[in-house]
């Protein structure tokens, strides 16, 4: 069969303020007609890239070489009037982000005509047949209505629906969708895949699908190329990628990713190694309770709803849930960044409650805290070792960051970053790199609790693996408790003593990995588990069949 | 991890605003910026060096050979002719410039440090305090720039005008005007950077609120300051000469200002002496110019999306990928944010 899409030899390089800066090397690749060819590597790799390269996306700055066909045009030589005919009819685009890849002052059905008046004539009324008839076949429900509503009144998985409706209309042979599930929820993106799947069955068409999930891989992929660099470093069809991986990268790779049940024993021996005798809890939540305010007139929205829990001194607790689940919102009131309404809450024996800025600033020095985002957690305009030494500054254990230097390399050295890295702002490392040098300022002054709020979540897997696993090295060396936040359930199982499982707003299940993992009670964490995919595509088709009667018996 | 790569930093002084920018620039946009750099440059250096380049002083009427003659055109002893009152024009506009800089010093200075600590107090802090401080920002700002000039340099000079009272009079008018300018651009930056995860570290260490809000804030919100600034200068320096047009200005015997020199030409265009106006009104014209091509060149630098690059050339003849994944597996440093700029 003729590929639809066939890449040969293709090179991009963008221009910068400095050096040129090579994308994507000597890239060739093909997809077949009702194929899905998944494009996996880690952030850097030019895998976003290849795929704007693709629908001739590419900014002003970029240079391309080779050969890009897409039916039986080269799209590297297209002009901008041809591209702009083939792009939605030969080949169409699904976003990362759905929120912002729809227009917010247009209604929905409007921005689904805005394509098919783009290729072709439809009256007001035939394209809004169309439109009610795609959102349909996507899932949406009531299509007729709600073809009317604007983008806030869809949920993220509905809106990321429409978006793969918008790419659906005009029926092309290709749907590039470029990481169409990082932003949504484990249970939401488990439905978003099987839509994926129907586009492939049902419409037929091939689909390029970017992700760095190896999970998505296993779920939804025939074919797999693998990128490093920008270049393929392996290409295999999907079964014999997961069983037998030829190349190194790939095999490092595979490891790294996290799976759920490999942590039973570790957490029985870190157990096992706690002092029984416990003593009063670091934090205690008792019926705790936290609203936003509303707007006037309107009631507040409860974030925390009726939630309790203890962390005893060394141990960790995994606070798992979806966006929205409040979890965050626990760990910021324990930060004591987010007022507490109602309820009670005992953070190191200070109830949070009503407590003011000025009682709360000394126990400040015994929390520490571990933010998501470490490319934003550090002021640009200070050095990593200023801002490790911060904390040891405003706490009056050293007069400036000077004075604080050899403490600081201690730290370093303990999250195992050379000591000359502390000379270095924060834009110069790398991601991994930066949420070590988080790890040390939040580590500064010894703290006896650690809040860690999604920590890895904005790192490769590679990375995570490797901060995980200093996390939980330098966990049994300083013998702190910790509150570890995060979505996924399976980075939660490696490093947690107790998980909690939150749903909107309130507790559903609570208990050792094992327990919860293994033998969930409430039916939320069930489907949670189900949702979740794992890197391996027999097991995955096993467990997608088990969600799908998870999912009718509701 | 034993390896320690050393990094390239720039020097210091390519890291200086103006500099940096003029660096990085290219094409179109850097023949804007260095033109009015320039421009700019020739001014400041006139004004520095008035005494020494003026051929006369500013309130001179006559020489050893007696009095200069009055609308003398250009040509002879004086190269740019004389005005009305005798003065020679070419050295009226010299010492122009000098009396434009003072301007633009004055109302630079006294406007910038109190628009500044009152956006970083009333963006960081918030609540009740910010709200009466942005209306009464917005109030200052539906005051016109003139007539508060007009006001001031009455106030200041009380009807005797000299130099120190005409210039602190435009400076001051500006100052006030401009005062909410830097105040809602700096507040904005504040309340956008409260909320960055940097702030919100610093505050779960239990840094206090001063420290945040000089160390963390403040250092972190002065990124369009150049701008506003370039842009208040050439106000500045059209309120000066528009104060001096209408006679509120500085008396032609205690400096030399353009302004004045235009007010006085009036006259002299119908009767067909060009000189007396042209140079004067030149001048002014050529120093806004000049002052807001460095700004608005510095805009368009300071946006990635506006800022034009080289393009890359000779791709298959690199030898090396210079992309690196995000540290992934041998963790080595990389700058990727030039990729995603």
């Amino acid at each position: 069969m003729e590929p639809v899409v066939d890449i040969r030899h293709l090179d991009i390089s963008f221009a910068t303020d400095a050096e040129p800066v090579v994308a994507v090397r000597d890239l060739s690749l093909s997809v077949k007609p009702g194929e899905v060819l998944a494009i996996v590597g880690e952030s850097g790799s030019g895998k976003s890239v290849t795929a704007k390269a693709i629908l001739g996306l590419l900014p002003e700055t970029a240079t391309e070489t080779g050969i890009v066909l897409v039916g039986a045009n080269n799209v590297v030589e297209l002009s901008k009037k041809r591209l702009r005919e083939i792009r939605g009819v030969d080949v169409a685009m699904v976003f990362q982000e759905p929120s912002t890849a729809l227009n917010p002052v247009y209604t929905v059905g409007w921005q689904i005509a805005e394509g098919l008046r783009a290729h072709g004539k439809y009256t007001r009324k035939q394209a809004r047949a169309k439109a009610i008839e795609i959102l349909g076949k996507v899932g949406i429900p009531e299509p007729g209505e709600r073809v009317d509503y604007y983008p806030h009144q869809f949920s993220g998985g509905q809106k990321q629906r429409a978006v793969i409706a918008m790419a659906l209309v005009l029926e092309p042979d290709v749907i590039v969708a470029d990481e169409p599930t990082t932003a949504l929820d484990v249970t939401v993106q488990a439905e978003i895949l099987d839509l994926l799947r129907r586009c492939r069955d049902e419409f037929g068409a091939a689909i390029i699908l970017i992700t760095h999930n190896m999970g998505v891989v296993a779920d939804l992929a025939d074919r797999v190329a693998v990128m490093y660099n920008g270049e393929v470093v392996e290409q295999a069809e999907v079964h014999d990628l997961f069983a037998h991986p030829r190349e190194d990268y790939t095999k490092r790779l595979l490891a790294a990713v996290p799976k759920l049940g490999t942590a039973v024993a570790l957490t029985r021996a870190r157990a096992a190694g706690r002092p029984t005798v416990e003593a009063a809890p670091v934090v205690a939540a008792e019926h705790l309770v936290i609203e936003y305010a509303g707007r006037l007139g309107r009631r507040g929205f409860r974030a925390v709803d009726d939630v309790s829990f203890e962390i005893h001194a060394g141990e960790v607790l995994g606070l798992v849930g979806e966006s929205g689940s409040g979890k965050t919102t626990i760990g910021r009131a324990i930060g004591g960044l987010t007022r507490v309404t109602g309820g009670s809450l005992k953070v190191l024996g200070q109830e949070m409650n009503g407590i003011s800025e000025h009682r709360f600033r000394p126990l400040r020095g015994d929390i520490g805290f571990v933010f998501q985002d470490p490319a934003s957690s550090f002021n640009p305009l200070l050095t990593i070792a200023e801002c490790v030494a911060e904390p040891l500054v405003v706490h009056g254990r050293a007069d400036d960051a000077a004075a604080a230097r050899g403490r600081v390399n201690e730290l370093l050295e303990a999250v195992q970053l050379p000591k000359s890295y502390g000379d270095r702002y924060p834009h110069e490392l790398s991601g991994g790199q930066r949420q070590r040098a988080s790890l040390a300022r939040a580590l500064a002054l010894e703290p006896t609790l650690l809040i860690a709020d999604e920590p890895t979540s904005a790192l490769d897997v590679s990375v995570q693996a490797r901060v995980l696993e200093l996390f939980s090295e330098l966990q049994k060396e300083f013998g702190f408790a910790a509150l570890f936040i995060s979505h996924d359930l399976a980075v939660v199982d490696l490093l947690a003593d107790r998980i909690a499982v939150l749903y909107q707003g309130k507790l559903v299940e609570e208990g050792t990995g094992a327990e919860v993992l293994v033998a969930p009670k409430h039916p939320y964490t069930q489907r949670l588990l189900a949702s979740l995919p794992v890197p391996d595509p027999v097991e995955q088709a096993i467990r997608r069949e088990k969600l799908r009667t998870l999912q009718t018996e509701e | 991890m034993t390896a320690e790569p050393t990094i390239k930093r720039p020097r210091i002084w390519s890291r200086l605003p103006v500099i940096h920018q003029l660096r990085q620039s290219v094409g179109l946009q850097r023949g804007m910026l260095i033109v009015g750099l320039t421009i700019t440059g020739i001014f400041i250096l006139t004004a520095i060096f008035a005494p020494l380049i003026a051929p006369y002083g500013f309130a001179q009427l006559q020489d050893a050979h007696g009095d200069f003659g009055a609308q003398d055109p250009p040509g002879g002893k004086h190269l740019l002719g004389t005005t009305v009152g005798g003065y020679d024009v070419l050295s009226r506009v010299i010492w122009g410039a000098q009396t434009a800089l003072l301007a633009i010093l004055v109302a630079v200075v006294l406007s910038v440090f109190l628009g500044i600590v009152l956006g970083v107090v009333s963006g960081y802090i918030g609540g009740w305090l910010d709200r009466v401080l942005v209306v009464i920002a917005d109030a200052v700002y539906a005051f016109p720039t003139l007539l508060l000039a007009i006001v001031s340099a009455i106030i200041i000079s009380q009807g005797q005008s000299n130099l120190f009272g005409g210039i602190l009079a435009a400076g001051l008018s500006i100052t006030v005007v401009f005062i909410p300018q830097y105040f809602r651009v700096i507040r904005a930056e504040a309340v956008r950077i409260k909320s960055e995860a940097y702030v919100e570290s610093a505050k779960v260490v239990g840094t206090g609120v001063i420290r945040i809000m000089f160390r963390h804030v403040l250092r972190n919100a002065t990124r369009s300051l150049p701008l506003i600034i370039t842009l208040n200068a050439s106000e500045a320096i059209f309120t000066l000469a528009a104060l001096g047009f209408l006679g509120f200005g500085i008396e032609p015997n205690s400096a030399a200002e353009w302004g004045y020199d235009l007010n006085k030409s009036i006259s002299d265009v119908t009767s067909g002496i060009w000189w007396t106006s042209i140079f004067p009104g030149m001048a002014i014209v050529l120093v806004v110019l000049g002052v807001t091509l460095v700004g608005e060149s510095l805009n368009d630098l300071a946006d990635p999306r506006l800022r034009t690059r080289r393009r890359a050339v000779g791709v298959t003849t690199l030898g090396t990928i210079s992309v690196q994944g995000g540290g992934a597996l041998d963790d080595e440093v990389v700058d990727i944010d030039e990729l995603e700029a």
